[in-house]
């Protein structure tokens, strides 16, 4: 796996706070092949947008813990300097729909202005090529290219989302993270962006990492699995194994949760509530929900591989 | 399956008049245009849509927070829409209303205890009384042991607990109808199964009746025993769970259940099928039918003049479609 397009390993981002230290993101391994969809799904709360940010180094100011190693091409650039970083990394081989960005766009620039900023920053373009691309990229997203001169208050959500989405794809970067793309979107919309989602991944094999709690639009586009609990991975694993029978205690509760429309099976919660990222338990850090525990659970399981080459973070698996 | 009906809403228009420019009038919203049905006792129905499709406006509406333009709604025999003060204060304590967001709706310098205490003075509760029934509701919505809840804040519940006040402050005048407006839809999945699922064994206990309002078709099912279907103000179709979902009838409900996926790998290999466009604006609803503009199955002539008529294919599971009526103008 060592021609990965993205490498993370043992990342780790700690924050301080007047309560103690939020480990948010704690320890945190996979990796990522070209033109592949990772989908990190977990609930509010447990790091997911926080690993989003320490991977593009969008750190707010009370960091007391960011460390670890991530590889773009084999190339760790978590030696980079601020300055290498912005001018190499951020937004050309890496970049990010923010979470609610939609709702975020310049109110006083027409959303063309918007798109084109990152072509002249990075590519010092002529402002015409520049055009140009932003012109291709919007086709590429599905808006009409006379939405170019308008502002973000004149277009649906639906639209917004999609200018946000060319501001990424601009500088054809070959990662996109996705934080939470289409959770404030209503159903018809949201399956329009899913379908536009699968296209680019498809025609320019860009790969994706799709951060978010809703697990059934996650299938539309995952390749691969990823779930998140308390600040660590607890399993990985390719999505049709683990839309069918997931692995680790967690993940089989969580999918028993989500209501499905075409079958009736019972619904089913998860009691109890995710510890607080500040006094982690001892142990699995599921265990004191887990109905499946056993003595072992008070002792911090390691990241198991199994024999399928799936990844679960649980002593059952041993 | 006899009940006697509860709540009946005739021909309900909610418009929100634009304000004026200089002479003549700029025009209305028509968020609630022309909604007829029937709610039994102890019955729950789910009315599903877009944003924007008038559906929080509905709720607003029964709950006597809007005074609709036109129609009627009816609650026990007692007209509501055009109501007199003390009318409406009986009526609001057979209503209770969930909202949305949790956080927004609790009054963040309360704690538990005087957010609950409050519709009950203002009821004129005797002191005595007020503190039995707060711990009976607390009970209820599981905020166990109640000495811990009881003296927090908002701000210092998660989520599904400020829900459950929300939930207990809604039923703490013991209504007979709840609305809940997107009860869920600001949770986590898991605990929006617990929250649904408070919902609905009190509604069982109590034979609650409760509209409840939402996006999310998938969840529908497990808590409710009838479904309309709401786009651009009106009610496209009116079914029983299982009919619905089994026959969608109208084309609006048909794009809306092929939209919406199922956890299954399966679904990166396909692209979903989408009707183009998007939501009609309620400020000028399209002519005749307001799904005709994005709808693969319209018929020129027909459905771009002329509102289509509610048709009755299957027993007890309505439509408002051309396709349905074998006469046609």
């Amino acid at each position: 796996m060592n021609n990965g397009l993205l490498q993370v390993e043992e990342l780790r981002l700690h924050y301080r706070t007047t309560q103690g230290v939020v480990q948010a993101v704690d320890g945190i391994t996979f990796s990522l092949a070209p033109g592949q969809a990772l989908a990190v799904l977990g609930e509010s709360g447990c790091g997911k947008s926080s690993l989003a940010r320490a991977i593009l180094r969008l750190l707010p100011r009370n960091v007391e813990v960011y460390d670890g190693c991530v590889r773009v091409n084999g190339l760790d650039v978590m030696l980079l300097d601020e300055e290498q970083f912005r001018r190499d990394v951020r937004w050309s081989k890496i970049s990010i729909v923010m979470q609610a960005a939609m709702n975020a766009l310049n109110p006083v620039l027409r959303v063309a202005d918007q798109v084109i900023e990152p072509l002249l920053v990075h590519q010092d373009r002529q402002h015409d090529a520049a055009l140009a691309r932003v012109r291709d990229v919007f086709q590429m997203v599905g808006v009409p290219l006379d939405f170019m001169a308008r502002y973000a208050f004149e277009l649906s959500g639906g639209m917004r989302q999609r200018v946000v989405l060319a501001m990424a794809l601009v500088l054809k970067p070959p990662l996109v993270l996705l934080d939470e793309p289409t959770s404030a979107l209503d159903v018809l919309t949201q399956a329009n962006i899913m379908n536009v989602l699968k296209r680019i991944k498809r025609d320019t094999s860009t790969s994706f990492i799709l951060i978010t709690h809703d697990i059934a639009t996650s299938s539309e586009l995952a390749d691969q699995v990823a779930v998140m609990y308390a600040g660590q991975l607890v399993e990985i694993s390719d999505a049709a194994r683990f839309f069918r029978e997931s692995l680790h205690p967690y993940s089989q509760k969580l999918m028993a949760s989500v209501p499905r429309l075409r079958d009736d099976t019972k619904l089913e919660y998860i009691p109890g509530r995710p510890p607080s990222l500040i006094n982690l338990p001892r142990g699995c850090r599921f265990a004191p929900r887990c109905p499946q525990r056993f003595a072992k659970c008070d002792q911090d399981p390691p990241m198991m591989h199994t024999e399928d080459s799936r990844q679960v973070r649980c002593w059952l698996y041993e | 399956m006899q009940h006697s009906t509860l709540l009946s809403v005739r021909h309900l228009h909610t418009w929100y008049e634009l304000r004026q420019r200089a002479f003549g009038r700029a025009g209305s919203v028509r968020a609630v245009d022309d909604v007829t049905f029937d709610l039994a006792e102890g019955e729950t129905i789910a009315v599903v849509g877009e944003s924007g499709c008038g559906k929080s406006s509905l709720a607003k509406t029964i709950l006597g927070l809007y005074r609709p333009t036109q129609g009627e709604i009816v609650f026990q025999g007692q007209p509501i829409h055009a109501a007199k003060a003390a009318t409406l204060r009986w009526y609001r304590r057979q209503v209770g209303f969930v909202q949305q967001d949790p956080y927004g709706a609790l009054p963040p310098f309360m704690n538990v205890h005087r957010i609950l205490a409050e519709p009950l003075i203002i009821h004129g509760i005797r002191k005595a009384q007020r503190e039995e029934r707060i711990r009976e509701v607390l009970e209820e919505v599981k905020l166990v042991p109640i000495t811990d809840f009881i003296t927090k804040f908002p701000h210092m519940l998660s989520g599904g607990q400020q829900q459950r006040v929300v939930i207990a402050r809604a039923i703490l005048l013991r209504p007979q109808l709840i609305v809940a407006d997107e009860p869920v839809s600001m949770l986590d999945a898991s605990v929006r199964v617990e929250i649904l699922e408070l919902l609905r064994n009190l509604q069982r206990v109590h034979r609650l009746a409760v509209i409840y309002i939402t996006h999310d078709l998938s969840a529908v099912r497990h808590f409710s025993e009838r479904i309309f279907v709401m786009y651009g103000g009106k009610i496209v179709e009116k079914g029983k769970v299982a009919d619905l979902l089994r026959n969608p009838l109208h084309p609006y409900t048909r794009a809306l259940l092929r939209a919406i996926p199922d956890a299954d790998a399966t679904n990166a290999e396909t692209d979903r099928d989408v009707p183009p466009g998007e939501p009609p604006s309620l400020l000028h609803p399209p002519p005749g039918c307001r799904f005709h503009p994005r709808c693969p199955l319209v018929t020129p002539g027909l459905c771009d003049m002329l509102e289509p008529p509610e048709c009755e294919p299957e027993p007890l599971h309505l439509t408002l479609c051309w396709l349905y009526k074998d006469t046609k103008p």
